[in-house]
């Protein structure tokens, strides 16, 4: 017995640059969706790892803007604020306290780097505490400095290659005539570090001329501290901010909800189109076969069998779509990530679109879902169809 | 015994203001395993009774019963589910246009019936009907890829495959030449003595109806 799916199937096979067409509209929205989910879900995620990769709960700037606060913690900026150095002491009297790195970061304009030249940032760390909180940060030449006075720089793997230096050589530091020997560079992290020169804390607050100031102190509390008590005892601290893992998190993703809001309006969009497409295919389909259908129905084709047979078309397509949607998605995962990379104020490191098999499985279903809404007025249409009305239409000419 | 008797069978429509009497107050039986030919003009009503009596198209006034069962008397109207149901159960259907799906092969076009009625195929039946109309070597060909006789004799097939008690043809030999209009006759004759199929045929050709065991003239929707 030839079952109504095979009719479907085959009937779908008919006029096949349509269908083609439609299954393309059905498979972008899907690629669109399942990456939003993957987007979503993977975001997050490495958003949580960087933040735990800083080796520190809480970072303690000079009084200014949070954003500018967030910024500073996540991608190196130059947040030119000073506090004295002398917190650090105070801050190793806390009891909550498990380990401190004090930070200072300066730029100097390069006016020989590029056409119009630009900022070269520097990050005054200090070797003993900085290395063991970072602890993705591998040194795949040299080692790292061991005198904080010393005029010695760890580059990062990008900055080694476009400043074209390797372990011995010497980095200049423009507008203060100071040469930085070069002792190590890391391994590529995938993050900010990459293009981050560090330079001994105490050896940069003297080339800048900033003795005693530093810009920001990295605190790792202990594992049993409450995080949101102890950020109150450091607003006692005077003319200091206390940025937290959970207000960075906040912060950045205040900012991300923009981008997010958008590609969920494309998906939307998408959706909505092939949606469309979807329903202006099969009730295409369905006037074409205006006919036919009534033949059907006088051979004893009931309203329902012939809804289920339009409306399996319609699920045909949308299964098929789905597919080739999820497996686009996973396929072309790396060209969609580099494109939200693009418009995304912050990315963290590591993948930002996490697809799995469960993820593309639950957004086929939802495509098929919004499929089949989508096919029921066609189908309606074809199952109200009157025989007689159907053959003295009579457009079918085979 | 009358399978299909209908009483001041009429049918009517409008045509922009005007009101059209298709059929107007036809009484006829039609008796079990007859061979009955509808002749008359274009427009004379012949095909809009066939729908009528073939249960799909609604009479406007009259009585219509089909197997004993009412289908039409002073505005009753059987339901649709019913309909199909008589459908299924009493006739089948041939058409000048064929009306075969392109994308079914021969054998799936035959069986077309079965996917509504969830018959199970009856290979025995299949073979029977195939090498009776000529088309076992044909079963697995695309309608595109045979000629238009031997779609008729798929439709005729197709109309068959139920064992319906009741044939009803729509000008089938209309889209054939000579000699294929012959052989589609020739075809519903065998059927009907054969296997005691009744017949209804609409058709234009005198040749044809002259096939069957009865031919009623249709005059502006009456019998004359």
């Amino acid at each position: 017995m030839t079952n109504i799916n095979t009719i479907a199937y085959k009937n779908l096979r008919r006029k096949k640059i349509r269908s083609i067409l439609t299954l393309f509209g059905i498979a972008l929205s899907t690629w669109i969706l399942v990456s939003l989910f993957g987007f979503n879900q993977g975001y997050e995620q490495s958003l949580n790892k960087d933040i735990d990769d800083l080796g520190f709960q809480i970072l303690l700037t000079a009084k200014g803007c949070p954003y500018e606060a967030a910024t500073l913690m996540l991608q190196g900026g130059a947040g030119l604020r000073y506090m004295p150095e002398t917190v650090l002491d105070e801050l190793a009297e806390h009891p909550e306290v498990q380990a401190l790195t004090p930070m200072l970061m300066q730029a100097a304009f390069d006016p020989m780097s590029g056409d119009t030249g630009s900022m070269i940032a520097y990050t005054g760390v200090d070797p003993l505490t900085f290395p063991g909180m970072r602890a993705y940060l591998k040194v795949v030449q040299g080692a790292w400095f061991t005198d904080l006075y010393a005029d010695e720089a760890v580059i990062g793997y990008e900055a080694a290659e476009l400043e074209q230096r390797e372990v011995g050589d010497y980095l200049l530091i423009p507008g203060h005539e100071v040469e930085l020997k070069v002792v190590a560079i890391l391994e590529r992290a995938g993050t900010q570090d990459d293009g981050t020169i560090f330079v001994p804390y105490k050896a940069l607050q003297k080339i800048f001329g900033q003795e005693g100031n530093i810009t920001s102190v990295g605190i790792k509390v202990h594992r049993d501290v409450n995080v949101s008590g102890y950020e109150e005892k450091l607003y006692q601290l005077p003319d200091v901010q206390v940025v937290s893992m959970a207000q960075v998190k906040t912060t950045i993703s205040n900012l991300v909800d923009t981008a997010r809001v958008m590609v969920l309006s494309i998906a939307v969009i998408a959706v909505l189109i092939a949606m469309i497409g979807v329903m202006n295919t099969i009730l295409m389909s369905v006037l074409e076969r205006f006919p036919e259908i009534g033949i059907m129905k006088s051979m004893g084709a009931s309203s329902g069998q012939i809804f289920r047979l339009i409306w399996t078309e319609t699920v045909i397509l949308c299964l098929i779509g789905g597919i080739v949607g999820a497996i686009l998605a996973l396929g072309l995962q790396v060209v969609t990530e580099g494109l939200v990379r693009y418009v995304l104020p912050y990315s963290p490191k590591g993948s930002i679109i996490r697809i799995d098999a469960l993820l593309a499985l639950r957004s086929i279903g939802l495509i098929v879902l919004i499929g089949l809404i989508s096919g029921i007025y066609p189908s309606f249409r074809a199952a109200r169809i009157r025989p007689i009305e159907a053959i003295k239409s009579g457009e079918s000419e085979v | 015994m009358s399978i299909i008797r209908a009483h001041k069978l009429v049918k009517k429509y409008l045509r922009g203001s005007e009101e059209i009497m298709a059929v107007n107050g036809i009484d006829i039986a039609i008796q079990t395993g007859e061979f009955i030919a509808f002749i008359g003009a274009s427009g004379s009503g012949k095909t809009t009774l066939l729908h009528m009596l073939g249960c799909l198209d609604n009479p406007s006034a009259g009585e219509l019963y089909v197997g004993g069962e009412t289908v039409y008397k002073d505005n009753f109207r059987l339901p649709e589910r019913k309909l199909t149901h008589i459908r299924r159960r009493t006739f089948g259907y041939i058409f000048q246009k064929f009306y075969l799906i392109p994308t079914l092969t021969v054998l799936e076009n035959i069986l077309l019936p079965h996917t509504f009625t969830q018959r199970r195929d009856n290979r025995n039946k299949v073979m029977e009907v195939t090498k009776l109309l000529g088309l076992d070597h044909r079963l697995m060909h695309l309608p595109k890829e045979i000629s238009g006789g031997e779609m008729q004799r798929v439709a005729i097939a197709r109309a068959m495959i139920n064992e319906p008690k009741v044939i009803l043809a729509d000008e089938p030999t209309g889209n054939l030449d000579t000699k294929r209009s012959e052989e589609i006759a020739g075809i519903l004759t065998q059927l009907n003595q054969e296997k005691g199929i009744t017949i209804i045929l609409v058709t234009h050709n005198p040749s044809i109806a002259q096939k069957a065991g009865r031919i009623v003239e249709l005059r502006d929707g009456q019998l004359i």
